[in-house]
């Protein structure tokens, strides 16, 4: 995705617009082929390991930080991400996210797989079968909308979750992807996120942020114990999340190749570095370092160097990611609690503040020689604006969107469950079963 | 004859149960239990909030004994609960009226 991203950028308007009008043409299907195979293997295991992130990995990080009542329907809001964005992906996402080359949104050229042949490649991978590229990308649409619902866990009726989630995915997830990915205006500006700091991460912890401020603090938060059921399925999550992430962010380079390995090896310096600085925070502030705080760090690693993975160095991963273990154990920790909003998962506090953070560093560390980007260190001011720039309107979209579409939902169906559901928990309530 | 009951901590159970027969305690009721004694439980912190956990994860071990064992066993059940530490737990001994056996029917100190 970086690849097309800084590929769209460079290229001339004319030659964007042309490509994008000759792959979605009926011509394509006799274009020569270009596929790998070594990239396209690749491809499919990136696409795999990306997948592995929502279930079991983020349906495991999170039903273990939830209380054991809420376990199932915690798990059901993954599980049924990746039901219903993989289908809607396939109907018209991936054509309004990466086809056309409008400024705002795509194109419906390729709904429902309309022309899409064997042959077919992407403009942007072109050594991969578009239909593994489109597939891989439908694996970021699912988590994104997955991680949302960490915001809101214990309290979301699922009726509303799935509507909610729909809605988020057509109107936040799929015009920021465009706007970043597919040519849009953002990209245009220069704007880099090489594996969806902004598209991901930024998008959904705003979406989340401004979900748990509608929804409300869960009943007795602050008050009574609402503490994890079972941290050893949260660790359990965090490597399987570790373990994708180099699908994530490794696969961003839509190649089997030198790039992939550079980010590959960034992001897990990155998480290393993530898990130690929120440890040693704790250890140093509060005498013991929690498993919990160590699986925080390193998923706030993971996140946070995902828009830089394939910009900077090594190197760059380590500090990145103890900046990530710094800033947002303090996002956690301590904003949260300032502001007393029940953000149930930290998804704003982790994903959110890690998405903002490296999207800027990524401006500040980017290096021309890794990523063909320069930054700030290298003499270019310009793209940390950028990267502001792009921060600011995912923010502004993610955040004001999120809030009209709860409104929206909520005129069909109650956002919440009643309070007697809530105490008794949501998975009985919500899916008549539970864990004995 | 005598019912002790005691509260201890759970990773306390193999070395009283050993202690208690050597003693010739054949018999041992063991329930998974939780409460909270002078102590009021203890803080957890995740991700920087505080909860007061109140109840602990203790056990409830129960034996029926003749009476002329019951202060040794709760001599033996003291030595190898202890630790030293809040929160070792408490025993408490009641005298019982009546007992029987099932399935042979016998009674008082040949059912224990």
């Amino acid at each position: 995705m970086g690849t097309c991203a800084s590929r769209c950028l460079r290229a001339p308007a004319a030659l964007v617009a042309t490509a994008a009008v000759a792959f979605t043409t009926p011509a394509l299907a006799a274009t020569p082929s270009t596929i790998d195979p070594a990239d396209t293997a690749w491809m499919i295991v990136a696409t795999a390991l990306v997948l592995m992130m929502t279930i079991p990995g983020l349906a495991l990080f999170y039903s273990g930080m939830v209380r054991k009542k809420n376990v199932l329907a915690t798990m059901a809001q993954s599980l049924s991400a990746v039901m219903i964005i993989s289908i809607l992906w396939v109907a018209f996402g991936y054509s309004l996210a990466f086809v056309g080359d409008g400024t705002w949104i795509g194109s419906l050229d390729r709904a429902f797989l309309a022309g899409m042949g064997m042959d077919s490649v992407h403009p942007g991978a072109r050594t991969i079968p578009e239909a593994l590229f489109m597939l891989y990308q439908m694996t970021f649409a699912i988590i994104t909308v997955a991680l949302v619902a960490g915001s809101v866990a214990d309290r979301m009726r699922f009726s509303a979750y799935l509507l909610f989630g729909i809605a988020w995915f057509i109107f936040v997830y799929v015009p920021l992807a465009h706007w970043i990915w597919g040519g849009g205006f953002l990209a245009q500006i220069g704007v880099v996120d090489f594996a969806g700091g902004l598209v991901v991460h930024l998008s959904a912890g705003t979406g989340g942020l401004v979900a748990a401020l509608v929804m409300g603090r869960r009943q007795g938060y602050g008050s009574e114990n609402l503490s994890p059921f079972d941290l050893s399925l949260a660790v359990v999550g965090t490597g399987l999340l570790w373990v994708g992430w180099f699908g994530f962010n490794g696969g961003s380079a839509l190649g089997a190749n030198a790039h992939a390995v550079m980010a590959i090896l960034t992001t897990h310096l990155a998480a290393c570095a993530g898990a130690i600085t929120w440890g040693a925070l704790e250890w140093s502030t509060r005498r013991k370092p929690s498993v919990l705080g160590m699986i925080s760090g390193a998923v706030a690693g993971l996140g946070t160097i995902t828009p830089a993975s394939g910009f900077v160095a090594p190197w760059h991963g380590l500090v990145i990611g103890a900046l990530a273990g710094i800033i947002c154990y303090w996002a956690c920790t301590s904003l949260k609690h300032r502001f007393n909003y029940d953000d149930s998962l930290d998804v704003f506090g982790v994903h959110g503040i890690g998405g903002l953070t490296g999207t800027l560093l990524a401006g500040v560390f980017a290096t021309a020689a890794i990523g063909g980007t320069a930054g700030l260190i290298e003499g270019n001011p310009k793209q940390l604006l950028a990267q502001l720039y792009g921060v600011a309107v995912t923010l502004v979209w993610s955040g004001g969107v999120t809030w009209g579409l709860l409104k929206l939902v909520s005129a069909f169906v109650p956002l919440r469950v009643s309070r007697e559901h809530e105490l008794e928990g949501l998975d009985i309530s919500q899916h008549g079963e539970a864990l004995q | 004859m005598k019912l002790v009951v005691a509260i201890i901590k759970p990773f306390k159970l193999d070395e009283v149960r050993q202690g208690l027969t050597a003693i010739g305690v054949h018999g041992m009721t063991v329930t998974e239990v939780k409460g909270y004694g002078r102590q009021k439980g203890h803080t957890e912190i995740y991700r920087g909030a505080e909860y007061i956990v109140n109840f602990l994860p203790k056990l409830r071990i129960e034996i029926a004994v003749n009476s002329d064992i019951a202060d040794k066993a709760v001599e033996v059940i003291t030595t190898h609960a202890r630790t030293g530490q809040i929160g070792d737990g408490k025993i408490f001994v009641t005298p019982i009226d009546h007992a029987r056996r099932i399935r042979t029917g016998e009674t008082d100190s040949d059912a224990l």
